[in-house]
């Protein structure tokens, strides 16, 4: 599948296309096929995001979306050696699922 | 050290609201990324991997315990509690809001502080011998002539839109501690050699070094250009690249791109016209101007009688002491070096507490200064050897008084792909866990001085081309892999270091450093560091125990 993904453009947040607007959350993302480019010229000429880009991804068994590459994968975590700044900061085993 | 004069101010805080304009018209939507994107990195706001970063600019790597504490407050309130020191001697925030970067400068402009020239192609921070003003063995203060050519080099027009970016570097003792052959224009500090004893200061001149992917060692150019002709000198290098370098691939224009190609012998003469014609011009600066900076730099009020023995009846602090104090030009004074490199934590990491920590110490026992080094550790440059138990005993509170000082466990690791965008792959794990194999103490000094540094990628902030042992973090089909690398250095006998072979997996250059050391105590002679039993038996004496 194809996902959306950029940075807020305020925040520098990591940010998904979720169908309608930017989550947080990777789990969120919707599959945008060939509409990704149409789709972030708006957002961008509307200042929502910033160096947008496509990229590829999987669902795993249980649904969730997972990044092809490692890098998209910690930008949708955080960073692997603080945990507590991650988005799942409670879970001491979210880190494997970057690996 | 440097206080800025009206004029410094005023332009700092003219930088300040010309950014904060343009971040307002950036969020209005009245620009576009494309045009708002070489403005804020001019601001050393950079787009990472979480959030924007900013890099500010410590000069010559030195602080006040003013500026500290602002960088800790800035740290707890637009950050997340912390902040990187870098192998540029620099500060990294790495979870900066936009909507909030003008604040922030505004509030470094306070303790005169920006971030000017840390990204683009202009000339970068300045560095220098983090001992500077304090080493036993120098010549003189580096640090006016560093900045000197800050301010000379600054906004000027001819060095805003270099081929690339510029890194220059200033030392003053025959041991380089600042890595300064790595630089495009590594300077040392000497005494005219052709004077007959008379004295004359002035600087050898090494052009043409870097690391990146086309790593090259500086070569010497001069052995003597006088004190007052530098900026000349600086003015004809500049010149030349500028009028050679492409601009049309950015891995070919650095200056030492340029210097590999033209060769040497070629570059250094073209830069010896361009030179005696800028000298005509008479643009270096007078030796008022010399007086007025200098003066920020004069050496603090050393008291003197003060005793020499250091009480070592403490055997933790004794360690602390054999590791981490330097000997200092002044008796009764010692160079106190402060680790990062926490076993267990990230290197360069300190947080907001931690900063305030420091700045205390710093104020208290150093008269108000302190240091960053290259190796991303601090230093407290001038403290009484009467007062080391009291600043170790609060340095050991706030888990600062780690005892590695250039040992295996004393890493140089760039933020990597948990960080940077540029990154293929993860250098602090790597670090972390070559920390932990080597975490004894004891095995620590008995493998002597070790320096490990890791890259995330080919850019080479990590320095690993000039580590005894280097790591390079490269994306092998989407995975991390690393490759390793033996026998550089970034001292007075600078090496490039050389790839032993196949990469590894994460774990397994753990496991392959640990067999690189154990065949280093296997084979080595008395008295020999890591480095001179590699220098002496070359790749082939490690290889086969790497490889098996």
């Amino acid at each position: 599948m194809k996902i959306l993904t950029g940075n807020d453009l305020k925040t520098g947040a990591v940010i998904w296309w979720d169908g309608q607007g930017w989550s947080l959350h990777v789990e969120d993302s919707a599959d945008v096929g060939d509409r990704g480019e149409q789709i972030l010229a708006v957002e961008d000429a509307a200042c929502r995001v910033n160096g947008g880009y496509v990229i590829d991804a999987g669902r795993e068994a249980d649904g969730a979306v997972r990044p092809a590459h490692i890098k998209d994968r910690i930008r949708a975590l955080g960073p692997t050696v603080r945990p507590d700044l991650t988005l799942k900061p409670a879970d001491p085993d979210a880190g494997s699922w970057v690996i | 050290m440097y206080k800025y004069d009206h004029y410094d101010q005023a332009m700092v805080d003219a930088r300040v609201e010309d950014f904060r304009d343009q971040t307002r018209r950036r969020l209005a939507g009245q620009m576009t990324d494309d045009q708002f994107k070489p403005l804020r990195l001019k601001n050393g706001l950079y787009l990472q991997l979480h959030a924007y970063m900013l890099r500010i600019a410590i000069p010559y790597g030195t602080l006040d315990s003013r500026q500290l504490r602002k960088l800790a407050h800035i740290a707890r309130t637009y950050d997340r509690g912390y902040g990187h020191f870098t192998t540029r001697q620099n500060l990294q925030f790495h979870w900066i809001k936009l909507e909030q970067a003008p604040d922030i400068l505004a509030e470094l402009a306070e303790v005169e502080m920006h971030c000017i020239q840390t990204s683009g192609e202009s000339i970068r921070n300045i560095s220098a011998d983090h001992y500077a003003g304090a080493a036993a063995d120098e010549i003189m203060d580096p640090r006016p002539w560093a900045e000197m050519l800050r301010q000379m080099t600054t906004f000027h027009p001819e060095f805003s839109y270099l081929p690339r970016k510029f890194k220059i570097c200033v030392i003053a003792a025959e041991e380089d501690r600042a890595a300064m052959r790595w630089h495009d224009f590594g300077l040392r500090i000497v005494k005219n050699p052709n004077d007959d004893g008379a004295g004359e200061i002035g600087f050898e001149v090494y052009p043409g070094g870097g690391m990146g992917r086309t790593p090259f060692i500086a070569y010497k150019a001069r052995d003597f250009v006088p004190q007052h002709q530098i900026f000349s000198y600086l003015q004809a290098v500049l010149r030349v690249w500028n009028r050679h370098a492409r601009r049309d691939n950015i891995h070919k224009q650095r200056m030492k791109i340029l210097v590999h190609e033209l060769g040497e012998e070629e570059f250094t003469r073209q830069v010896e016209a361009e030179f005696q014609r800028i000298l005509t011009l008479k643009t270096d600066f007078p030796q008022a101007e010399y007086d007025r900076i200098a003066a920020y730099f004069e050496p603090p009020a050393f008291e003197s009688g003060l005793p020499d023995e250091i009480d070592r009846s403490d055997p933790d602090f004794a360690v602390w002491v054999d590791q981490q104090v330097a000997e200092h030009k002044a008796p009764g004074y010692a160079i106190a070096n402060i680790s990062l490199k926490k076993i267990g934590g990230i290197g360069g990491d300190i947080t907001a507490e931690q900063m305030e920590v420091v700045a205390d110490l710093a104020e208290r026992y150093s008269f108000d200064e302190l240091r960053v080094a290259h190796t991303q550790n601090l230093v407290l440059p001038h403290v009484r050897k009467q007062d080391l138990y009291e600043i170790w005993q609060t340095l050991r509170e706030a888990e600062l008084a780690d005892a590695n000082l250039d040992l295996v466990t004393d890493i140089i690791a760039c933020p990597g792909l948990d960080y940077c965008s540029l990154a293929n792959a993860r250098s602090i794990p790597v670090a972390q866990k070559i920390a932990e194999r080597f975490a004894n103490h004891e095995r620590q000094q008995d493998i002597g001085e070790l320096k490990i540094k890791i890259s995330g990628c080919i850019n080479a902030c990590g320095h690993h081309h000039a580590g005894h042992i280097g790591i390079l973090g490269v994306d092998r089909k989407g995975t991390e892999n690393y490759q390793l690398l033996l026998g550089g250095s970034g001292d007075e006998h600078t090496t490039q270091a050389k790839i032993t072979g196949p990469g590894f997996t994460e774990d397994g250059v753990v496991d392959a450093v640990e067999r690189a050391v154990e065949r280093y105590r296997e084979i080595r002679e008395p008295g020999e560091r890591f480095l001179d039993t590699y220098r002496r038996v070359g790749m082939d004496g490690f290889k086969e125990a790497i490889y098996g």
